[in-house]
């Protein structure tokens, strides 16, 4: 086994004894989940609890004339037919736009379709019914007539006068248009030498969480609260939507998170059946579940990244970069997803296109159509992998045009390491980062010149294999810039609680969620350290919106960086506390004493002065022998938020080794690599798995993933048999190494790091493709995913 | 995805099959269910009655007997790939077998069951096909034997009759003049393929050397690439892809377009050719 | 037309009678009837591995089995595998080498990994090891993380067993 290594310890403020910052500790809730003894939301069930199953419509777009429900009332173990009509009584509908997206439009959704079904898929009557099969009969005898309506399947055409406008009222298919225009581009493609200019697209894929999406709703009419299992990355948002939506007040409700069989995006937006679900708790006052089956899970968990993007580079002969030019069009569906927005992938895109590099000059428009399909939001490295492999693509298109080494044309073109602070072209704001040292290190670790050797030698033989890279930075520990600003009830800022208990351990809740990337560990690591205690003496609690302090949850990289510091800021202030109590009952300085491996120390000296336990003791039952006038607190909250940088931009470079069958235009992947910085790595096994999961995801992308629609608007592929994840053997090793550059921005200096892997992958992947083919005479790839159709039209095999 | 309720029969022997099997309508036979249980949770059959056949373990045995080798229905597809008599005796068949699926599946999935499914992308009804196999076939009128070149005849469609439940197949076990060729092509291991190819070459005492090239994935059913196999047989590798062209006729599909396959199925006979021992002329 | 059936089987050593309906499958009769909520649905048609179990020693899809057709049988799940110390350094080493995140495939990459390692073969390569698993979906880790853990497992299994 090689464990990742932990990292060289950096002597800062976070110098405490025994510190586990930079250790890779196992995280505390594994064994539970290794013997099958984990609670996911899939597991719960209450007393009197029902199932519900949706019909949903067999069309893209279609007027609902008539549901008739007669019959599958009367079928067994029913218990409710509800129509759209019936549960808007219950609960309002809601429009998924934001302010600070100038222009975005969309149409009210509601929990269920009521007079129009707008994407193949979409929910249009509800049964609950005792059992889940039991719905699943009922929903057979619903008898729903469709008026069919032409579906807007095209987003090419979407604009077009021709084409149905899917909401009348808005006037148009447009949800959302951006345009940027900084330097001067007109001027820098006068003075390139040449120009680089293609076609990008990108299939459109989703997320295929290994546990379903899965809701249990709980409406206690006794109580008048509402109980919420949810497998929600956000929980205090989803508190404040059910509260918002059903007409209560927040504090009457409550969502629980336990365990997540994964999420990574998809589940932290607002779905209408798992609304509807929670509206026909309310409405028939029971529990009721509602568990998606893959099926369903294909047509309605959140698409993402479809992508047409038309994009210029260019490039003088000694390699400089004088202009960036990209036209994004991406098609949506029928409704922007509430409450962040479908406009967001796009604007990322804009925002990240040339990021890494000096260049300023750079034109952009991204447009996002609605259409007759299923909706699409932010997944895993929102709008990186676009914008990644478009400004990685463009690159290494134009080093092979200049005939420059691809790592050279970005030596040439990388901001400097010593340059910061900086701008991209975009204007978005970077504190510090490390791309050279990242590249020199990625040369270094992958052995560069040792692979081109190789890849040379079996060339000469018939062989043909391919490296590719991409330059990346990444989004992360995100202020309100990204949604606050916008008016969105989505906490950037988040909290930890922590408390002595009465025999010396530590309880601490934290507004960060678990999705299995390791918040907890994470959270236990920055308590113990800064706190003074065993790790093992450490219990964090997440996922309760009514135990853990408000926060923001799990998203776009930020709870290690955030949530981690959130900690780390409580875990001191509790030891001030404690070591104040310390002092009063040893009669000594406060300042003279510190905690160490979970007893009161001599700060100086390290001698042992009193035991946790001991104070803990004295504090909570014996208070009659501490000093008058001095009352112990053993609990401490801290809330952190960044505010010097919008974001902490974090950076870093893949590489893909891999080789290419040109008779059948298989790719085998050989081994990939990922040398990131983000900042403080507290644990260094759990950032390198995240960065391995993440490249798979975006191999996934690369290679396999992309949900097929036919010009009705029918996704062909809903099964797992058709619709192709990545799978053990086609996958390589993945090497991880790190540059550490900590941001100033919080004491911990850690930036986020679970998005990184697939930022870069799909990129590096698509240029080692290009680059194992480029010598026999191809045309370059540009679309994703590279499939042997693919490869082999682009050798002009068919 | 739960299945519509239907009823379920434990059968006690054959004719105890046929009798629960021809007394409902919509009756389905269950063996290993790796297939038809899919079906059943998507909701896109509803049998009335499932007649559970794997109590018949007269039919899960592997059998030698006068140059033929036979392999009950009920013989798991993991039986069969651990089986050093199939490893000897049909050796495409052992090297067809770690294709199918995942470990787990193929420790339920059946031989008898692949077969009557017929997946035009599955590898055992290729396999048999190459081999000039023969099926077994009981139903209410008797018993009676299929070539294989007869029994597959549209998609999911096979010259077994609704009342009828497959017993066994039988192949010509391997003499050592044989030579036998498999290759698939498939996105991620245990798929389905986009195209694959059994072959078989032998030498009767005859003399005249018969190639066999059952090709998968290109057509409704497994396809005997006849132009192809005589210019194969007569030493002329290029003339044996070429023809390829008139022998098959795929259609596009989600993973690879018409023009794909009839590509990668040139490609796949270059490779087989070598493993048969045919080198270009 | 779907009256219930009697059946009676073991689940982990313990006798099991239950009166199913003939289409209730395997993990849902585990999951729902008995609450041994280890082994996961994700699919319903046999492609994530979520759901695999043992019957009679051997590792099988709970999703395409139906209860009916164990009756007699012997069933294990991760809860009783896990009690029994079988995969006790597998489930270690996982923890250690953080070769799960958020469990959800887990037990079914657990038993289909102690499948490979009881086969007698020896110490599998990393390639072995990623054919053997090529039916369990992971979404989270990128497999890497649990080829290492099971080639090295396998190496610690070998050398014990000298």
């Amino acid at each position: 086994m090689k464990p990742t290594s932990d990292m060289p310890a950096v002597p800062t403020a976070l110098d405490r004894p025994n510190s586990y910052i930079g250790r890779s500790v196992p995280r505390p809730n594994l064994a539970r989940l290794a013997q099958g003894r984990g609670q996911y939301v899939s597991d719960v069930t209450l007393p009197r609890m029902a199932h519900v199953a949706f019909v949903r419509s067999p069309h893209a777009h279609a007027r609902i004339r008539t549901i008739d429900a007669g019959e599958a009332k009367q079928a067994a173990g029913v218990l409710a037919v509800v129509t759209g009509a019936e549960l808007a009584k219950v609960m309002s509908p809601w429009i998924g736009v934001l302010t600070h997206l100038k222009g975005i439009k969309s149409a009210p959704q509601h929990p269920m379709a009521i007079d129009r079904a707008c994407w193949q898929g979409e929910a249009v009557c509800a049964v609950v019914a005792r059992t889940r099969a039991q719905a699943e009969d009922a929903c057979e005898l619903v008898r729903v007539e469709y008026n069919e309506l032409v579906p807007v399947t095209d987003a090419e055409t979407a604009l077009d006068p021709a084409t149905p406008v899917i909401h009348a009222d808005l006037g148009d298919n447009l949800t959302f248009e951006r345009k940027h225009e900084a330097g001067h581009p007109d001027q820098g493609f006068a003075d390139a030498d040449e120009i680089v200019e293609t076609t990008f697209r990108f299939g459109r894929h989703t997320g295929v969480t290994n546990e379903p999406r899965a809701i249990v709703a709980d409406w206690n009419p006794g109580e008048q609260r509402l109980t919420v299992y949810q497998g929600t990355q956000a929980p205090h948002m989803m508190q404040n939507l059910f509260a918002k939506h059903l007409g209560l007040e927040e504090h009457q409700v409550r969502v629980l998170t336990k365990d997540v069989g994964g999420s990574f995006g998809i589940k932290v937006h607002t779905y209408a059946d798992e609304m509807a679900t929670v509206a026909l708790s309310k409405l028939l006052r029971r529990p009721v579940k509602f568990v998606a089956d893959r099926l369903e899970s294909f047509v309605t968990d959140i698409h993402a990244r479809d992508h047409r993007v038309r994009a210029k580079l260019g490039v003088k002969r000694d390699g400089t970069i004088t202009a960036w030019e990209i036209d994004d069009l991406t098609g949506i569906g029928p409704y922007s997803v509430y409450p962040r927005t479908s406009g967001i992938e796009a604007n990322q895109v804009v925002n990240l296109v040339g990021g890494p590099y000096t260049c300023p000059n750079y034109r952009a428009r991204a447009r996002v159509v609605f259409q007759n399909k299923n909706v699409m939001c932010q997944y895993r490295a929102v709008g990186h992998p676009i914008a990644t492999s478009v400004t990685e693509g463009l690159i290494e298109l134009a080093a092979a045009r200049i005939g420059m080494d691809p790592l050279e044309l970005r030596r040439r073109n990388l901001i400097p390491d010593d340059a910061y602070p900086a701008s991209g072209p975009s204007g978005i704001k970077f504190e510090a980062l490390s791309h050279h040292a990242c590249l020199a290190r990625l040369d270094t670790l992958m052995n560069y010149a040792g692979l081109r050797a190789e890849q040379a030698h079996l060339r000469a033989r018939g062989a043909h294999r391919g490296i590719g890279f991409a330059s990346f930075i990444e989004v992360t520990n995100p202020s309100a810039a990204f949604y606050g600003v916008g008016g969105a009830r989505i906490s950037a800022q988040d909290g930890a609680t922590v408390r002595l208990d009465a025999t010396g351990a530590i309880f601490c809740a934290t507004g960060v969620t678990e999705q299995g990337q390791g918040a907890e560990a994470v959270i236990a690591q920055c308590v113990a350290t800064a706190f003074g205690v065993p790790i093992e003496r450490v219990r964090v609690v997440t996922g309760d919106t009514d135990n853990v302090p408000y926060g923001g949850g799990t998203w776009a990289s930020r709870a290690a960086g955030i949530g981690g510091e959130a900690a780390w800021q409580a875990g001191k202030a509790l030891r001030q506390n404690v070591l104040a109590a310390a002092a009063s009952i040893l009669q000594a300085d406060p300042r003279a004493l510190d905690i160490a491996k979970g007893t009161v120390v001599d700060a100086d000296t390290g001698r042992e002065r009193i035991g946790l336990d001991e104070v803990a003791r004295i504090v909570y039952f014996r208070p009659d022998t501490l000093p008058p006038g001095f009352q112990a607190e053993m609990v401490a909250t801290r809330h952190y938020v960044p505010r010097a940088f919008a974001f902490a931009f974090t950076n870093g470079v893949q590489g893909s080794y891999l080789e290419v069958d040109t008779d059948t235009g298989f790719i085998k992947l050989l081994k990939h690599w990922c040398v990131e910085d983000c900042g403080t790595v507290i644990n260094p096994q759990l950032v390198d798995e995240q960065i391995r999961g993440g490249v798979v995801q975006g191999i996934g992308a690369a290679l396999f993933e992309h949900c097929v629609y036919d010009e009705r608007g029918q996704l062909r592929n809903c099964t797992m048999a058709d619709y192709l994840v990545p799978m053990a053997p086609e996958m390589p090793d993945i090497e991880v190494d790190h540059v550490v550059t900590p941001t100033a921005d919080s004491e911990l200096g850690a930036k986020g790091a679970g998005e990184a892997g697939t930022a870069g992958a799909s990129g590096a992947i698509m240029n080692a493709v290009n680059d194992a083919l480029r010598p026999l005479g191809a045309r370059p790839i540009t679309d994703i995913p590279i499939t042997p159709d693919v490869v082999l039209k682009a050798l002009g095999k068919i | 995805m739960k299945p519509a309720p239907f009823a379920y029969a434990k059968a006690r022997s054959l004719d105890h099959a046929i009798a629960l099997l021809n007394g409902t309508p919509e009756a389905k036979i269950l063996a290993g269910g790796q297939s038809l249980i899919p079906t059943l949770n998507m909701r896109l059959s509803a049998p009335a009655l499932l007649v559970d056949i794997n109590d018949l373990t007269e039919l899960g045995r592997i059998a030698r007997r006068n140059g033929q080798i036979e392999f009950g229905a009920l013989v798991r597809h993991a039986q069969a790939e651990h089986s050093s008599e199939v490893g000897q005796l049909a050796p495409l068949l052992a090297a067809a077998l770690p294709h199918i699926a995942h470990p787990a599946i193929r420790n339920r999935g059946t031989v008898g069951g692949s077969i009557a499914l017929a997946d035009p992308a599955a590898e055992l009804p290729a396999c048999l096909l190459a081999l000039d196999g023969e099926i077994d076939l009981a139903g209410p009128s008797g018993q009676r034997t299929v070539a294989a070149e007869a029994f597959f005849k549209g998609l999911f469609e096979t010259a077994l009759t609704e009342g009828e439940i497959l017993t066994a197949i039988r192949i010509p076990a391997a003499q050592s003049q044989d030579r036998f060729g498999f290759a698939e092509l498939a996105r991620r291991h245990g798929d389905y393929a986009l195209v694959g190819l059994a072959a078989a070459a032998r030498t009767p005492r005859d003399g005249s050397r018969t190639i066999r090239l059952a090709y998968f994935g290109v057509g409704a059913t497994p396809i005997r690439a006849r132009r192809a196999e005589t210019a194969l047989a007569g030493g002329d590798l290029d003339g044996a892809v070429a023809a390829l062209v008139h022998d098959l006729d795929p259609d596009d599909d989600l993973h690879a377009s018409a023009a794909a396959k009839h590509h990668l199925a040139g490609v796949l006979l270059r490779r087989v050719a070598g493993q048969l021992g045919e080198r270009a002329a | 037309m779907s009256d219930r059936i009697d059946v009676a089987f073991t689940v982990n050593g313990e006798d099991v009678r239950a009166q199913v309906e003939p289409r209730q499958n395997l993990v849902d009769f585990l999951r729902e009837e008995l609450q041994l909520t280890g082994s996961h649905v994700g699919c319903e048609h046999g492609v994530c591995g979520a759901c695999t179990v043992r019957v009679d020693g051997a590792i099988v899809r709970g999703c395409l089995l139906l209860a009916v057709q164990c009756d007699g049988r012997r069933v294990e799940t991760i809860e009783g595998v896990s009690d029994s110390g079988d995969i006790a350094d597998l489930q270690a080493a996982f923890c250690e080498r953080n070769a799960l995140q958020c469990g959800f495939c887990t037990p079914g990459m657990l038993l289909t990994a102690q499948d490979l390692l009881t086969r007698g073969n020896g110490a599998p390569s990393r390639e072995t090891i990623r054919l053997h698993l090529s039916g369990n979906y992971c979404r989270c880790t990128g497999y890497h993380a649990i080829i290492d853990v099971v080639e090295e497992v396998a190496l610690a299994r070998t050398r014990q067993a000298r």
